[in-house]
Parts: structure tokens; C-alpha cells; sequence
């Protein structure tokens, strides 16, 4: 029974990871561009919660929500001024940048919020649980995994079921051809990254709420997203998702057995589909 | 009468490489005209060109009395220019309905095409409607490619090699399909190497060479001899 429950504690905890990837997922499979940044966007998206919890006294959830428009601007500007850029058929500018922003990031927000640790806090739902078939399962964790689904499920609807979506499919497999369809592949790439933003908002939420976070916490968030995406195929969403549970599973049982494994073998299992895998487990067909 | 379509001595390079040099083209409205020429003539270059695929001097093309050099495709798409490029460029995640679909992303004007009147002019993309483009034969990704430029009802669509790679039978059944585009409504430039194809379908027709426009006239106003000098140069 112990294993049960350390496997369901693992994927719970694999949803927080496919939050973290899932908007980096989006971005590679759109313009194939890896951003750097991303773990410090999450960690900005943080501070922006906490700053609205602390000004004005709303639920955390709520507060994400206002936040969501503004970091739909950011990414928006961010991909239509500077990363529109630097895209082309070098792969290593934009990476370039990123890595560049990313120290931006963390300079900035330690400058603003100082090096201490901060959380934001979201009351008795931090500690509650409920009882499923006589196993005790936080409602954070639930809650946290319910919207990665959502997430995933409601990317999928976005990318299968609507005309921006054929947009987004169409420029990612042929700028050039997209064009003569009246598609204006820049702005195509700007909503993408907005909307990125948007799950890195909710991605930010259950990372503030469910732990404490400081400026300098960005990259390693990057390295859990990184390795779902990969591990999951570049450019699957469902993968990513399938990425973020092994990576999890592996963290839980990796803790039961030692604590000291938990980060040791999320990456081993990183390791393991690389060698047995290399293309990850949902590649796309077409790349 | 104003030209629906025209070009002024277009000129492009590709870097140091000077593909077009000064071409006059005129389409006018309900035409059809024909390109010819052999490979590397520059008759790509040409719909390219007007597609605003490649960058252009402002005043070297002309749109219903707008000079619209130097626009963006996707602006040159939505003010009524779709093209159908060389090689098909069907998207290979999207399945041949998505790609009908997103034909007409940039401009949704209304008009006589639309899903239902493609998929009359295509029958078998119907059949085909949810398998992805790239899973159908040459002769129907080109109709999917057809179909895509006509779902946003264009003022002009430049036809780039259509049937390039095709067996003739189906060479001409995709050309079947040209008398009913133009009757409603769209003028046609039409690239082709196959010359009898060519003469077939258009009221004028140009032959190029180097990047250079060498004959134009109506195909009953030429003689085979002096499209043969216009296509491959004056023999020695």
C-alpha cells in the first residue's frame, strides 16, 4: 500500500512538473525556439501573485487570474520585440538571448523582492486533504494535477479544434507557406508566446503556493520542464505531461527508498528514456 | 481600362544573383495569361515576386491601381492574390479539410468558394477529407493546393507549375478544373513548361528567358517557331 501511495504522490507531483513544461512545450513545437527564461517566468509570475495576495488581500487564485492578462503582454512583447528577432536558421542567437534574459530575470527580481524566500499563502487548503480509497491525498496536489489536464486537454482543444490552432500548426511546419495563407507569422509567434504566459501563470501559482521560492530558483524549475519536454517528445503536449509523471514517479519512490535520491532519480529517469528513447516517447512525425 | 494586375519593370535578386530584369507583365480583368519558359527562366521568381514572397521595389507592382510592391505576403493574400506554389507546400500536420481551411485564414470575403464548392470541383478530396495532405497522391495534394488558394475567393490566383511531376492524364484532369475558377470570377496567371498546356487554357500568353520576358501575344497570334526562339533563344 506504502507504494501505491508513493506512485499516486508521483504523478500528483509529475502535474507541477508538466505545468512548468507545458508552456515551454507550446513554444518549441510552434517556432522551435528553447527558452532559457522560462523557469525565471515562473518565478516572476510568482512574485506578480504575491504582489497582488499582499497589495490587495485576494485569493491566490484570483489574483492569478488578474495577473494572467499581464503576462499575456509580457510574453506577447517579449516574443514581437526581441525574440522575433533573433529567430532564423540559427538555433544558437535565441538561445543566446534567453540565457541573457534569464539573468536579467533574477538580477531584477532580487534587486525588487531581496534574496529572501517568500510563499504565497493560500490558508487552510495548504494542509488539507481527503480520503480516496483509503489513501490520504493532499487537495494541493489534486488541485495542482486537475489543472494540468486542464491545461494540456485545453491546449490540445486550442491546437486541434480552432482556427488559431491550424494557424499554429500550419506556421509551424512552413513560415513561408503560412504567409501566402494570409498568416502573419510573427504575430503567430507573439500569441504563442502569450499564451505560453498564460500557463506559466497557473505553473507560477502552484509553485508559490505549495513552496517557498526566492529569485535565484528559476533555472532549476527550467531543468524539470526541460527534461518533461524532452522525455515526453518535442512538441507533444500529451508527452509532456507522460514527462512530468516520470519524472515525478521517479522523485517519490527515488525519496522513499533514500531521501537523498528524490532530485538524483527524477534525473536518472531523464537519463534512462534518453538512452532508451532518444526522440522521447511521443515524438511528432513530423519534425 | 486599368490593368487588374501589373508589373513595371519588375526587377529581383538573390543576393549577387539577378533573377528577374525589368519585366512588364499586364493581367487584366477575367484573364487568364500563360507563363512559359524553361527552368531557371524565372518564371518562379516572377509569382514569387508577386506574391510579396520576395521584396520588391514599391511602384514595380501594381494591384487594382495600388502599388503594392514590397508588401508582405500575407498582406498581398488578403487583398485578393492567393497563390498555389510550386511543389504543392501542402502542411503536413494538417489534414487535407484543415489545409482547404486555412486557405482562407487571412481573407474571408465570401464568395463562391467555400468547402462545399471546392470539394464539387474535387471529388475525391472529400473522400480524402480527414487524412493528412501529405498521405495523397501528387495529382490530389495539387488539387488540395488549388483548393486551398481558392477558399479565399481571389481576385487573381498564380497557378506555380501545377503540373509539375504529374502524368498527363492527370495533368488533365486538373485542368478541367480551370474553366470553372475562371467563371467564377478569378483572373488566372498560369505557369507552366508544357507549352501545349499552356496555349490551351490562356488568352495570352509570355515566354521568358533569363529573367526576361522575350514574347507575349495571344496563342493563335504565334507561330511555333517564334515561341521556340523565345523559349530556348534564337538558334544559331
Amino acid at each position: 500500500m506504502i507504494w501505491v501511495d508513493t506512485i499516486i504522490q508521483g504523478i500528483l507531483l509529475g502535474g507541477l512538473y508538466a505545468l512548468f513544461a507545458a508552456g515551454l512545450s507550446l513554444v518549441f513545437g510552434i517556432m522551435r525556439l528553447v527558452n532559457l527564461a522560462h523557469g525565471d517566468l515562473i518565478v516572476l509570475g510568482a512574485y506578480l501573485i504575491l504582489l497582488l495576495v499582499t497589495l490587495t488581500g485576494l485569493s491566490p487564485f484570483v489574483a492569478a487570474a488578474v495577473a494572467m492578462p499581464f503576462m499575456f503582454a509580457l510574453g506577447y512583447g517579449l516574443q514581437k520585440f526581441m525574440l522575433n528577432r533573433v529567430l532564423g536558421d540559427d538555433i544558437l542567437p535565441p538561445l543566446l538571448v534567453t540565457f541573457g534574459l534569464s539573468v536579467v530575470l533574477q538580477n531584477a527580481l532580487l534587486e525588487g523582492f531581496s534574496a529572501d524566500s517568500q510563499r504565497i499563502q493560500s490558508g487552510p487548503l495548504s494542509s488539507a486533504s481527503v480520503e480516496i480509497a483509503g489513501l490520504n491525498l493532499g487537495v494541493m496536489p489534486l488541485l495542482t494535477f486537475a489543472s494540468a489536464l486542464v491545461v494540456i486537454i485545453g491546449l490540445n482543444q486550442l491546437f486541434y479544434r480552432t482556427s488559431l490552432g491550424r494557424a499554429f500548426r500550419a506556421t509551424s511546419d512552413d513560415p513561408t507557406t503560412a504567409s501566402l495563407m494570409g498568416i502573419k507569422p510573427a504575430g503567430i509567434f507573439a500569441k504563442a508566446t502569450g499564451i505560453a504566459m498564460i500557463i506559466v501563470t497557473i505553473a507560477a501559482l502552484y509553485l508559490g503556493m505549495r513552496s517557498n521560492f526566492d529569485p535565484s530558483i528559476g533555472p532549476a524549475r527550467l531543468i524539470y520542464a526541460f527534461e518533461a519536454v524532452i522525455i515526453g517528445g518535442l512538441g507533444s503536449l500529451w508527452g509532456t505531461l507522460a514527462g512530468g509523471v516520470i519524472i515525478g514517479v521517479a522523485q517519490t519512490v527515488g525519496a522513499a527508498i533514500n531521501p537523498e535520491w528524490q532530485i538524483l532519480a527524477g534525473h536518472m529517469a531523464f537519463l534512462v528514456v534518453l538512452l532508451l528513447r532518444p526522440r522521447g516517447l511521443f515524438p511528432r512525425a513530423v519534425d | 481600362m486599368t490593368a487588374l494586375l501589373e508589373t513595371r519593370g519588375l526587377t529581383a535578386r538573390y543576393g549577387d544573383f539577378q533573377a528577374l530584369f525589368g519585366v512588364d507583365l499586364v493581367l487584366d480583368e477575367g484573364e487568364t495569361i500563360a507563363i512559359i519558359g524553361s527552368n531557371g527562366a524565372g518564371k518562379t521568381t516572377l509569382m514569387r515576386s508577386i506574391a510579396g514572397v520576395l521584396t520588391n521595389p514599391v511602384d514595380s507592382i501594381r494591384f487594382e491601381d495600388r502599388a503594392i510592391g514590397g508588401r508582405p505576403a500575407d498582406e498581398i493574400m488578403a487583398m485578393g492574390i492567393a497563390m498555389v506554389p510550386e511543389g504543392r507546400k501542402l502542411f503536413p500536420s494538417l489534414s487535407v479539410e484543415e489545409n482547404l481551411q486555412i486557405g482562407a485564414y487571412g481573407r474571408q470575403t465570401g464568395g463562391y468558394w467555400s468547402l462545399e464548392t471546392v470539394y464539387e470541383l474535387f471529388p475525391v478530396l472529400k473522400e480524402r477529407r480527414n487524412n493528412p495532405g501529405t498521405a495523397l497522391s501528387g495529382g490530389q495534394q495539387q488539387m488540395v493546393a488549388i483548393g486551398r488558394a481558392l477558399m479565399s475567393n481571389p481576385r487573381v490566383l498564380l497557378c506555380d507549375e501545377i503540373s509539375l511531376g504529374l502524368a498527363p492524364v492527370i495533368i488533365k484532369d486538373i485542368y478541367k478544373a480551370v474553366p470553372k475558377i475562371r467563371a467564377s470570377g478569378a483572373s488566372m496567371i498560369v505557369v507552366e513548361q508544357d507549352i501545349g498546356q499552356a496555349m490551351a487554357v490562356a488568352d495570352r500568353v509570355y515566354c521568358m528567358m533569363e529573367g526576361r520576358i522575350t514574347l507575349s501575344g495571344r496563342p493563335s497570334d504565334l507561330s511555333r517557331e517564334a515561341i521556340h526562339n523565345a523559349y530556348f533563344g534564337a538558334a544559331a
